[in-house]
């Protein structure tokens, strides 16, 4: 059995006096593709913010790899290997696709190398770039200005962005949203290639058939309290699931 | 003597006061530091000056200064901020900065570099209690200040003018979305701030009895310490600091020596902003969200 | 040449190096209205080492530097806790400070001054420009340069993928520290007499004038603003009186119409035969 990388035991989250998360319990296990779903407003990107030390629980723990990083500062929580995307995508509005794999390695090799001009002095962090570059299939638009993007293609760039710092577990908000089908399909491919490759992955997600046809495991989230958690068969046919949907879709 | 230091403190105090709620209104309702303000009190200064010695009355002046200033700072918000606004902040706030600058030239090629003497004529009589003897100009510095505070008070609390600004001050896209017009509000908070740095400018041009090109530097810019250490959206807050601030340069002149008195009022500044960024009296350092 | 092009072109240099420390804080979307503190600490340090002390010049250039830098890195770590616009004021409360210490401290002259330095060669000034600009131009190809822009960009994006952003403005600032500190030097021993005026607020604003003027994404556009500020005044005489006035309006000219400046890369490599990278 794999190793769990990821745990939250009891984790709380308030703001004033509304609980984004209630006392949430879940684990997430090395090598494995995990979902978390469940209407909007539900807490799921408060959790990401809670793991990747963006925000600070009120109480329980948050543990990487045994070792808990509930106070730790969004960077160290990064470079321990917990890297994420965002909802809206977040890329550097004033940089190429290209310099965006080469800024998303930190800590990787020695400052001095960090201070001269790249493309002589650190050939590890090129190399490093240039294989995320081709494993996303960017290479044609390596050297345009992330802004200038189209929307599927932005959100490729920060998928690799994410995986450029060597994470051990990606945790990815809403990779697909506002895709083609077509689009949904190729980032699909890819993860599933991360995963083979070793990668653990947590995912938000709307689209559940995008979910059901990835997702080793899944967990749901509502009003920030899990109420279910199993796999993707069990949970589409639960019915404490279906009400919290059909619930909020009324 | 201590109590003719205080007296004085809270008259300087009183400018600063009301300097302070001009940073304040900008900052808060827009997010961002207008350097002009700064130049706008000096050249309110002018105005009341040029007003004064033709023989009008002290509440022209002060009108005068006030509606000059605020006239000047519609241009600042019409050229200056409106086009930027979408801009990171530096953006307009540099830009406020190029006004102040131009300003700043303008008078001293339009009065001189040298400074301009109040007439003793206009300098009205002391009053005196026991020890202490208070100038009637000092007593109008300060009354004025009470006035025009409790008048901005008024505005913000009770006038729906004031709702939108509060509103924007919050949330300037709910405000939007409520109808209030983002851009009415802008130019009405730019022209208050500038008509309270202007009043502001012919209170120290009577303080002082003079006015020089170089009071915006000189008193302008510590109006924003006493912004910070009040607390850069309180009124309250204003009203405190202003007089502290005013007192302790006052005292530091008086057994310190002028020369150490910026250091003072800019190393409380940034004291406050280190350990009490909120203000003295600011809300708790809330919960804020996000950490990084 | 005659003295009077030399201190010209000596000044061009040292605005340049003024610019410059501005233009690397700019570089992680702080702005600094008090760098002209750090330039009052090199001034003074440089001057009492050389004429007190008896230190060579360069070796009392680069102490000062280090000096200034390490006290920049210090205060960073507070400082830079505030974003900003509290920044900004900060950093103008801290110019501020510094004046009004050295108006104080006797050891120093206080308000009457300092003087006795040896006096330096344009060339020397431009030895030290030269380097500096070098420096930075070297950087702007590094991976730190990006970690910087990625902090200017979105710090929090920034954060979340691992990069130490407190680190990087510390850094920044610290660096932007030494380099006003060797402006400061060489204006004091060009100038051969130094007093706290000299380094007030205005000209913490000379240098963002001149970054934000001649180009703020680029080292170069320092170089581009400098000149502008001190030799385009000698073109046109008859703006004397309107000088700052010109400045200013120039200034929110290039806000409205131009934001990056006059030199930006674009320009830059139509300016310059390049050599595309492949």
């Amino acid at each position: 059995m794999n190793k769990p990388l990821l745990q939250l035991s009891d984790v709380t989250k308030s703001f004033g006096g509304i609980k984004a998360l209630s006392g949430l319990c879940c684990e997430v296990r090395q090598g494995q593709i995990v979902g978390v779903i469940g209407p909007n407003g539900a807490g799921k990107t408060t959790l990401f913010n809670v793991i990747t030390g963006a925000y600070r629980a009120n109480s329980g723990e948050v543990f990487l790899d045994r070792q808990p990083i509930t106070h730790w500062r969004p960077y160290r929580i990064a470079r321990a290997g917990a890297v994420r995307t965002f909802q809206n995508i977040r890329l550097f509005s004033s940089m190429t696709v290209w310099e965006h794999l080469l800024v998303a390695q930190p800590g990787q090799g020695a400052w001095w190398r960090r201070a001269l001009p790249t493309n002589w002095a650190d050939g590890a962090a090129v190399a490093r770039a240039e294989e995320v570059l081709e494993f996303f299939g960017l290479q044609e638009v390596r050297h345009q200005s992330a802004r200038s993007l189209s929307y599927g293609t932005q959100r490729k760039v920060e998928m690799a962005r994410a995986l450029t710092a060597s994470p051990r577990m990606l945790l990815l908000d809403e990779p697909v949203a506002g895709m083609n089908h077509d689009e949904a399909e190729d980032i699909r491919r890819l993860m599933l290639r991360l995963r083979d490759g070793g990668l653990t992955i947590l995912l938000i997600e709307h689209d559940m058939g995008f979910v059901m046809n990835l997702c080793d495991y899944l967990y749901v989230l509502d009003f920030g309290v899990l109420i279910a958690k199993g796999l993707p068969g069990e949970i589409q046919a639960d019915p404490i699931v279906m009400d919290a949907y059909l619930g909020k879709e009324a | 003597m201590l109590l003719q230091q205080l007296v004085n403190g809270v008259t300087l105090g009183a400018v600063y006061t009301l300097l302070a709620l001009s940073f304040s209104i900008v900052m808060g309702i827009l997010g961002i530091l207008n350097l002009a303000i700064a130049e706008l009190f000096m050249i309110g200064g002018y105005l009341g000056f040029a007003v004064i010695t033709a023989n009008l009355s002290l509440p022209v002046a002060v009108a005068a200064g006030m509606a000059g200033a605020a006239a000047i700072s519609a241009v600042i918000e019409k050229i200056g901020y409106e086009p930027l606004r979408d801009a990171p902040l530096v953006t307009p706030m540099l830009s406020t900065l190029g006004f102040s600058i131009i300003l700043q030239n303008i008078a001293t090629n339009v009065w001189g570099s040298d400074p301009l003497q109040l007439p003793d004529e206009f300098l009205g009589g002391r009053i005196t209690f026991g020890s202490v003897s208070i100038g009637e100009l000092q007593l109008i510095v300060i009354g004025v200040t009470i006035a025009l505070v409790a008048v901005m008070a008024y505005v913000v609390q009770r006038t729906s003018m004031g709702r939108a600004l509060r509103a924007v001050a919050e949330n300037r896209d709910v405000a939007r979305l409520l109808g209030v017009s983002g851009s009415r509000i802008t130019l009405t908070a730019f022209m208050m701030s500038g008509a309270l740095a202007g009043a502001a400018g012919v209170l120290i041009a009577i303080h002082y009895a003079a006015i020089t090109p170089y009071v915006g530097v000189e008193i302008g810019l510590k109006a924003i310490a006493v912004m910070v250490i009040g607390g850069t959206s309180q009124i309250w807050g204003a009203l405190l600091a202003g007089p502290l601030i005013g007192i302790a340069e006052v005292l530091t002149v008086a057994y310190g020596g002028s020369q150490i008195r910026d250091f003072v009022v800019y190393g409380f500044m940034i004291a406050i902003l280190l350990f009490r960024p909120q203000g003295l009296l600011g809300g708790s350092g809330a919960d804020q969200g996000q950490r990084v | 040449m005659s003295t009077y092009t030399a201190g010209l072109l000596a000044d061009v240099g040292i605005l340049t190096l003024g610019a410059l420390s501005v233009y690397i804080i700019l570089a992680t979307g702080q702005l600094s209205l008090g760098n002209a503190g750090f330039m009052a600490i090199g001034a003074y340090l440089s001057s009492y080492l050389t004429v007190i002390a008896g230190v060579p010049l360069t070796s009392a250039l680069l102490i000062a530097a280090t000096v200034s830098g390490t006290i920049g890195v210090v205060i960073g770590f507070p400082a830079l806790r505030l974003k900003g616009i509290f920044l900004a004021m900060a950093t103008l409360g801290f110019g501020e400070m510094v004046r009004s210490l050295f108006l104080n401290l006797d050891i120093t002259g206080g308000a009457g001054g300092f003087h006795g330095m040896a006096h330096i060669s344009v060339g020397y000034v431009w030895i030290w420009v030269g380097l500096i600009l070098l420096l930075v131009w070297l950087m702007e190809s590094s991976r730190i340069w990006l970690e910087m822009r990625a902090v200017a960009d979105d710090e929090t994006a920034a954060n979340l993928i691992g990069l130490n952003t407190t680190m990087t403005k510390i850094g920044a600032f610290g660096m932007s520290a030494a380099v006003a500190a060797v402006s400061g030097g060489l204006f004091a021993h060009h100038h051969v007499y130094i007093e706290p005026g000299n380094f007030g607020f205005e000209r913490s604003i000379d240098f963002v004038l001149a970054v934000i003027l001649g180009g703020s994404t680029i080292g170069a556009g320092s170089l581009v603003g400098a000149a502008l500020l001190v030799l385009l005044p000698e073109q046109l005489r008859a703006l004397d009186d309107w000088r700052p006035a010109a400045f200013g309006a120039l200034l929110i000219i290039v806000l409205l119409i131009r934001r990056q400046g006059i030199l930006d890369r674009r320009l830059l490599r139509r300016l310059v035969p390049h050599k595309q990278t492949a």
